[in-house]
């Protein structure tokens, strides 16, 4: 009995050798060890900020930017997850197998949620990869049997001029020495959405060093996969009390406040939503508003972020088919189509057909990266849609100063879009300070309504002795993880969360 | 004689129902989306909408035989019909399947190019009107899309087609074309388009070292047509606004330096943004295709052969060998096709009688196929026809694929059968 046990703890920590003798990995195996509480929920905690770092950064620089390097570099080093396979990063690794594998019982519950961990664990593993040395890289296609089809010498020859023209930083001579891979279109498609990549009969020509896109179509393919297996069997672990608050708590941390819940529905009247629009609304909504007002009609796109955004700041839907309605019957929409047409639209909106899905108003992340607006549309954010001249215009229109409108610009530049809103939301209210860290146009409402109405919230601050309480070297108590203590930690996750 | 044949749209209720019991080629339809039974219930779990009398809309049709489909289109006479997916159960049942279980599975890979997309860059018309100046956008459209479809994706079974008022559709139909999923079709999508920007976006094309082939096969095109289309027809030198719109755009580039426009763009200045003169080209003729219309597995599109009720034009498709002599305003309208139906010809009554003893149903199916041929709605059901003659020659190939691993598989049963037996 002892002796198979005994082989058998050997056998698994040979497994688990070799598990983690990569740097990176595909997470395709669940981690098969038993832990302490404290550590799931440090682990957890800890990756989490991670992706949570992960995702501004990748907003507010661009990703493959030195500062994006510099960023992520020190959020990893500071986190203790595996870094450019360094020597004795057995613990490190076996932190990244297991914290991956915890957040997937977070995320797997919505698409919503699926959706966001599937991006930042791609952002990832992106930025992890192209850290490896070629030879690592190669290595890790052989170790994770990936096989790509590669291109012969003499068809290299025949299309070197047209995968020169097709691929950034492909140059006559790594055409000839370096493998190019051919695989089907649909198994590249990041590169083909870009058109990065030379298509020719259904196929995608992929020189060696953007292998990465293959490799993470497949990443994402599995990841996806595993996500709704992983929701299937989620119940029984939810059953479980020790880990059901904190899974629940988790998936809520990231997106902080979606305004689904509506707290001041029926307090704003249609009268009042001109006014609004200059003072609180933020520049996209503005436009949008004023769009509308002068057309008397808005394309799909446009109303579905402007009309989720009105039902964010407490329109009901009687409101809101009456503002909808007034204003399309005065362009070329009579009463009876309105009401045939448009009006299932705006009550879909409100969860009142169909799916009855209850629909949240759109994020800046997601009007930003989402559905760019084409000939005809108002919609999208203007700081990233609008060519800078005609920003400039539109913002010397609404008064705001040259120099605020160079600072502006030069934020637009760098491609910092919520910080240029925010930046605008200074400068309209006459403050120095914004005071939050803008991630949705709902916050901006409320935010402008808060500070013309009167009386700022204090901002929380999170101090450095706070913040080494969250770091896992001094986590020493391992079995002291109740619920009341597990809640405690989780108020310090929320003041994280919220100073972001 | 009749009278001319002229379109109008209160006359529908009386011809949409001579048109669906005589003249829509229910057959070939049919055997479009049966794809050669390939796979199981692919008709029987097509998603069709219907736009009844008093905009009436109805979702989740669906039929299992060509008898049925005709029957519900003639008792139904919608005034417009859309094809959407192949679902994963019968439509019509769809609120007795579990919720969640109801699913899209595969659709044709489609593309939609309207007119009105390209009102800030013609200046003849606008909305819904066309006119054989700005027609010449469509052609570009198409031949810039049909080759790339083909040549970079290797797509075969295109069908492209009139919607009947301001622009062209295109099926792809390819098996691996229905088969794919969102991520790919907003892929393609995106892919193919290079105008980006909303009202707020003066410079919509922006070119940039190195330029993909795709750019240069697609600018070979558009050069072809600049000449004649922007500056001859479109005339964007002719007027003051107009330049000023040229001018805008090459500010946007150079804004500190004081312009002199040459009679062609092409010839213009060519220090500072190296391809701009590319750049306003292909914005003033590149295509422009809506990807929300092609991403969706389960968006409903405009059925070829269906009525546009605002034009009374039918929705015909488009032979490719015949493109640039194709004119929309020559493609039979309701009326005209009634009203030829209506005429008869010398060889015709010879034929009814030596038939007449024939069953109904085939003389029924006989005439029919007699009756759109005498209409000018024969020559678009050709093109048709020969687009699924190509087709079937790929479904065959799947057939004996088929057949091969089912014979494999009997016989291997046959031989252990007769192992057991001995």
């Amino acid at each position: 009995m002892q002796d198979s046990k005994k082989k058998r703890k050997k056998l698994i920590g040979n497994f688990q050798n070799d598990l983690y003798d990569q740097c990176l990995q595909f997470y395709g195996q669940p981690p098969l060890e038993n832990i302490s509480l404290t550590e799931f929920e440090t682990f957890a905690v800890e990756r989490l900020k991670l992706l949570k770092t992960v995702e501004n950064v990748g907003v507010s620089c661009g990703k493959s930017s030195e500062q994006y390097t510099k960023k992520l570099d020190a959020e990893i080093s500071s986190l203790n997850f595996p870094h450019r396979g360094g020597i004795s990063e057995y613990e490190k690794r076996r932190k990244d197998h297991i914290s991956h594998f915890i957040l997937r019982l977070a995320y797997c519950q919505t698409e919503d949620l699926r959706r966001w961990f599937i991006q930042q664990e791609m952002d990832l593993f992106r930025y992890r990869f192209n850290c490896l040395h070629s030879k690592h890289k190669t290595d890790f296609l052989h170790k994770n049997n990936l096989k790509y089809e590669t291109v012969s010498a003499e068809e290299k020859k025949n299309l070197k001029d047209k995968l020169i023209a097709s691929s950034y930083g492909l140059s006559g001579t790594k055409v000839e020495e370096h493998d190019v891979y051919k695989v089907p279109f649909q198994d590249a498609l990041d590169l083909v959405r870009t058109r990065k990549v030379y298509l020719l009969a259904g196929n995608a020509y992929i020189p060696h060093h953007e292998i990465v896109t293959i490799v993470l179509n497949d990443f994402r393919t599995r990841l996806s996969k595993a996500l709704a297996m992983t929701a299937r069997s989620l119940p029984a672990v939810q059953s479980d009390e020790r880990l059901q608050p904190l899974l629940s708590h988790l998936s809520h941390a990231y997106v902080g406040q979606d305004y689904s819940i509506q707290k001041n529905i029926g307090k704003i009247s249609l009268e009042q939503i001109d006014a609004l629009s200059g003072k609180s609304f933020p520049l996209c909504m503005r436009h949008l508003h004023k769009a509308l007002r002068e057309n008397h009609h808005l394309r799909h796109g446009g109303r579905m972020q402007y009309g989720l955004f009105l039902k964010g700041i407490g329109l009901t839907l009687e409101q809101a088919l009456q503002f909808w309605r007034s204003e399309f019957v005065k362009g070329k929409v009579d009463a009876d189509k309105f009401d045939k047409a448009y009006a299932y639209s705006v009550r879909h909106m409100f969860g009142k057909e169909g799916k009855r899905t209850d629909y949240t108003p759109y994020s800046c992340m997601k009007v930003i990266l989402s559905n760019p607006p084409s000939q005809g549309d108002y919609h999208g954010c203007p700081f990233r849609h609008s060519d800078p001249e005609l920003l400039k215009q539109k913002l010397q229109n609404y008064k705001v100063s040259p120099s605020g409108i160079n600072q502006i610009l030069e934020l637009v530049k760098g491609m910092h879009y919520q910080l240029a809103c925010q930046k605008y939301f200074e400068l309209t209210h006459n403050v120095e300070d914004a005071g939050f860290s803008l991630n949705h146009p709902n916050q901006y409402f409320t935010e402008s309504q808060k500070l013309l109405n009167g009386g700022r919230d204090i901002k929380k601050e999170v101090d450095m002795s706070q913040r080494s309480q969250e770091n896992p070297a001094s986590v020493t108590h391992p079995s002291q993880a109740n619920s009341k203590q597990a809640h405690e930690e989780m108020g310090d996750l929320d003041s994280f969360f919220q100073d972001e | 004689m009749m009278p001319t044949s002229d379109y109008d749209p209160a006359c529908l209720p009386d011809l949409l129902p001579l048109y669906y019991r005589r003249l829509f080629p229910f057959s070939q339809y049919y055997r479009w989306l049966s794809y050669g039974g390939v796979s199981k219930n692919y008709f029987q779990n097509r998603e069709f909408s219907f736009t009844l009398k008093d905009d009436i809309y109805v979702r989740y049709q669906s039929f299992t035989t060509q008898n049925e489909l005709e029957k519900e289109m003639q008792k139904m006479v919608p005034y417009k019909v859309d094809i959407g997916a192949v679902y994963s159960h019968r439509p019509s049942q769809h609120n007795a399947v579990k919720s969640g279980a109801f699913q899209a599975l595969e659709k044709e890979l489609v593309f939609d190019i309207d007119m009105t997309d390209y009102d800030d860059v013609r200046r003849c018309c606008s909305a819904a009107d066309i006119c054989s100046k700005c027609w010449t956008l469509m052609i570009i459209a198409i031949r810039i899309l049909d080759r790339a479809l083909r040549e970079d994706f290797g797509f075969h079974h295109l069908l492209w087609v009139y919607s009947g008022r301001r622009g062209v559709h295109c099926w792809v139909c390819d098996d691996a074309a229905r088969k794919l999923s969102v991520a790919a079709r907003s892929a393609v999508a995106e892919y193919l388009s290079l105008v980006k920007g909303g009202e707020e976006t003066l410079r919509k094309v922006v070119l940039s070292d190195p330029i993909h082939p795709f750019i240069n096969h697609s600018l070979s095109v558009v050069e072809r047509y600049f000449q004649q289309y922007a500056i001859v027809e479109q005339d964007i030198l002719g007027s003051k606004e107009s330049v000023d719109k040229v001018l805008a755009l090459l500010l946007v580039q150079f804004p500190d330096v004081f312009i002199c426009l040459c009679v062609s763009v092409k010839s213009s200045i060519k220090k500072g943004g190296q391809y701009f003169d590319k750049e306003i080209m292909l914005q003033y003729c590149y295509p422009r295709l809506d990807v929300n219309v092609s991403k969706g597995v389960n968006h409903l599109l405009k059925s070829p052969f269906s009525v546009h009720p605002k034009t009374g034009r039918i929705s015909v498709p488009i032979d490719l060998k015949e493109l640039n002599t194709f004119d929309p305003f020559e493609v039979p309208t309701i009326s005209l096709i009634c009203e030829e139906l209506e005429r008869p010809t010398a060889d015709e009554a010879e034929e009814d009688d030596v038939k007449d003893k024939e069953n109904e149903q085939e003389a029924g199916e006989r005439r029919r196929i007699r009756d759109y041929k005498r209409t000018s709605l024969a020559k678009y059901v050709k093109v048709f026809d020969r687009f699924l003659e190509a087709m079937a020659r790929s479904w065959k190939g799947e057939m004996l694929k088929k057949s091969g691993e089912l014979e494999t598989s009997f016989s291997v049963f046959l031989t252990f059968m007769s192992f057991t037996y001995t």
